[in-house]
């Protein structure tokens, strides 16, 4: 019998798991459904208003309805998931990348950098998420690309520590310390010979920090900060809703059922890459 | 002959309070020569080890002292030059092969690395690393090439371990306890394979153990040391035969030896001092049977007399 060859084979693990293949089901059908608007593909252009219409249930022309303008809801909802997942990306890139590599420098190094990394970080740490990112979103604007900033403010610090606490680990490894006596240099043994070995936490981590960064966006939106009118966004629209729901229900619930399946999707891939990249984790067989 | 390595009154100390860890240490080791030094653990051989590579720990700092390999002193060389010389002039092996690669790398990969981070003429590289991996006793390089550490058994890891220090032809090989962690019939194969290696490509070598044993077949030279100073100094034969510090003679009979059925195993009273408490006396008088009142008031100076030196006042085997 072959013995399993590292972690090269994740992606048959990953497989394996009925969780992690609904989610990444899930999560496809939204971005496909969010490309599909990018490239102005909807049925009928979200912003267009057709008064006649308004308030109508889901039908044939309207499969999820109008909305109080006779907008369409379902055009406004895929064009909302495009703009949360547009946000959800440039954000945790940003958290990530930042976040990772302050983490592994400050961990690898330690001293007064990390020092001043873990302080910064649990500062952050100490506001609610939403709280600080609505005050942060406040004062840079309103645009896709400063809520994005906002929200990679928030989630930085858990990739710091993410990102470190392994390293601090792996860094006192003999494999470390004996490739610094074979003279190697430190950005070659922090790049090929540590972070590979931290890898597997922080992938897991951005699959889940992609479902609270479209909730964060939504909360940002449903507050009135974020994206603003008249463009769709899934925040937005719920807030717009709460008025409507009463007797149009349609309104608050594809919406909502949007954020949810985005929401719900990411959690399970983020469920499936940890089972997979955890070979303690992995069921036999 | 000019010498390789020249360690010359190396301190090291913890740099917050100053307290000493290697006294005063000296040694060489000349071209082709392979040197063990023998001591328990805290008497300061791997630190000794590590500052010949520039790698002590953080917190440790090399109070005075010179090192000079092939003539440069490597305490004033800059860090780049030290990064280069590491892995490539001198190579050290690890006490511990099943930590010591990478487990998410393949083998060849890691041993690739090597070849990248160094600066070498080697066209054919991986023709290279296969023979590497074959010259240390790998049955199946090819196969070894693609396979990940944790297929690999212990003994197996240390040989890929010490095919890594030897990919770019040291001229001097640390070795530190490489094979404390393996079996003892395991520990021969590497011992055999080392020195073989080791006569092929007239290496030099500092073999650290606290096992004079394992060292008997294998240097020309064995330094003995006690609480961060050097003791002793001799030929394995001087040393075996007619060991002159009462440590050295509790060590040697302390060593189990095959056949001596049903003997109790001699040992030393007491345990070593930390290096930093010992002031002006001989840091074994507490432990000596030969100590007498001068030991414990007198540091005895360590002194030549041709290939060997001890530090004691009352040496074995010489008449007071």
């Amino acid at each position: 019998m072959k013995t399993s060859t590292g972690r090269r084979d994740w992606v048959h693990y990953y497989f394996k798991s009925t969780s992690g293949v609904i989610g990444l089901f899930l999560v496809l059908v939204m971005v496909i459904l969010s490309i599909v608007s990018a490239l102005n593909l909807a049925p009928i252009d979200p912003l267009e208003q057709n008064p006649i219409d308004a308030l109508q249930g889901p039908s044939g022309t309207y499969w999820f309805g109008t909305d109080q303008f006779g907008r369409d809801i379902f055009s406004r909802s895929i064009d909302g998931m495009s703009r949360s997942l547009s946000v959800a990306l440039l954000s945790v890139g940003l958290a990530a990348v930042v976040g990772v590599f302050l983490g592994v420098v400050g961990g690898f190094f330690g001293g007064w950098l990390d020092n001043l990394v873990v302080r910064a970080s649990d500062v952050i740490f100490a506001f609610p998420a939403i709280l600080l990112a609505l005050a942060i979103v406040n004062s840079l604007g309103n645009s896709w690309i400063d809520t994005s900033i906002a929200i990679a403010i928030v989630y930085t610090p858990i990739f710091i520590r993410v990102a470190r606490g392994p390293v601090l680990t792996v860094k006192e490894m003999d494999y470390v310390k004996s490739v610094r006596v074979l003279g190697f240099s430190t950005p070659r043994i922090l790049i090929r010979h540590v972070m590979p070995n931290v890898l597997a936490p922080i992938v897991v981590q951005i699959a889940l920090s992609l479902s609270w960064a479209i909730l964060t966006e939504s909360g940002l939106s449903f507050l009135g900060l974020g994206t603003q009118p008249p463009d769709a966004s899934l925040g937005l629209m719920v807030s717009e809703a709460q008025a409507l729901a009463s007797f149009a229900w349609w309104t608050l619930a594809f919406p909502s059922l949007f954020i949810t399946v985005v929401v719900v999707g990411l959690n399970l891939v983020g469920d499936g890459l940890r089972d997979a990249l955890d070979p303690a984790r992995r069921s036999s067989g | 002959m000019t010498n390789l390595l020249e360690i010359k009154n190396l301190s090291v100390v913890i740099s917050e309070d100053k307290r000493v860890l290697v006294n005063d240490v000296s040694f060489e080791i000349k071209p082709g020569e392979a040197v063990g030094v023998v001591g328990e653990s805290g008497s300061g051989k791997t630190l000794s080890a590590l500052s010949i590579l520039g790698l002590l720990a953080r917190g440790l700092k090399i109070e005075s002292g010179e090192i000079r390999f092939k003539g440069a002193d490597l305490l004033k060389s800059s860090a780049e030059d030290l990064r280069s010389i590491r892995g490539k002039e001198i190579a050290m092996i690890y006490q511990d092969p099943m930590t010591a690669l990478n487990p998410v790398m393949k083998i060849g990969e890691q041993l690739q690395e090597v070849l990248d981070s160094h600066q070498h003429q080697i066209t054919d590289q991986k023709t290279h690393i296969l023979n590497g991996l074959a010259a240390v006793g790998i049955a199946d390089p090819n196969r070894a090439f693609d396979s990940y550490p944790h297929e690999f058994s212990g003994g197996m890891r240390q040989r890929v371990m010490i095919a890594m220090s030897l990919l770019l032809s040291p001229e001097l090989l640390i070795a530190d306890e490489p094979t404390t962690a393996l079996d003892v019939t395991i520990q021969r194969q590497i011992l055999a394979l080392v020195a073989k290696e080791r006569k092929r490509r007239n290496m030099s070598m500092l073999w650290i153990t606290h096992d004079l044993g394992v060292v008997a077949n294998l240097v020309d030279r064995v330094i003995v040391m006690y609480a961060g100073r050097v003791v002793e100094t001799g030929t394995v034969d001087e040393i075996f035969k007619a060991p002159k510090h009462p440590y050295t003679a509790g060590l040697l009979a302390s060593l189990p030896a095959a056949g001596r059925d049903r003997e109790r195993l001699e040992s030393i009273p007491g345990v070593p001092p930390k290096p930093w408490q010992v002031l002006n006396t001989c840091a074994f008088a507490p432990r000596c049977k030969e100590a007498r009142d001068i030991c414990s008031s007198h540091r005895p100076e360590l002194t030549s007399n041709e290939s060997s030196s001890v530090a004691c006042f009352f040496p074995l085997g010489v008449k007071q």
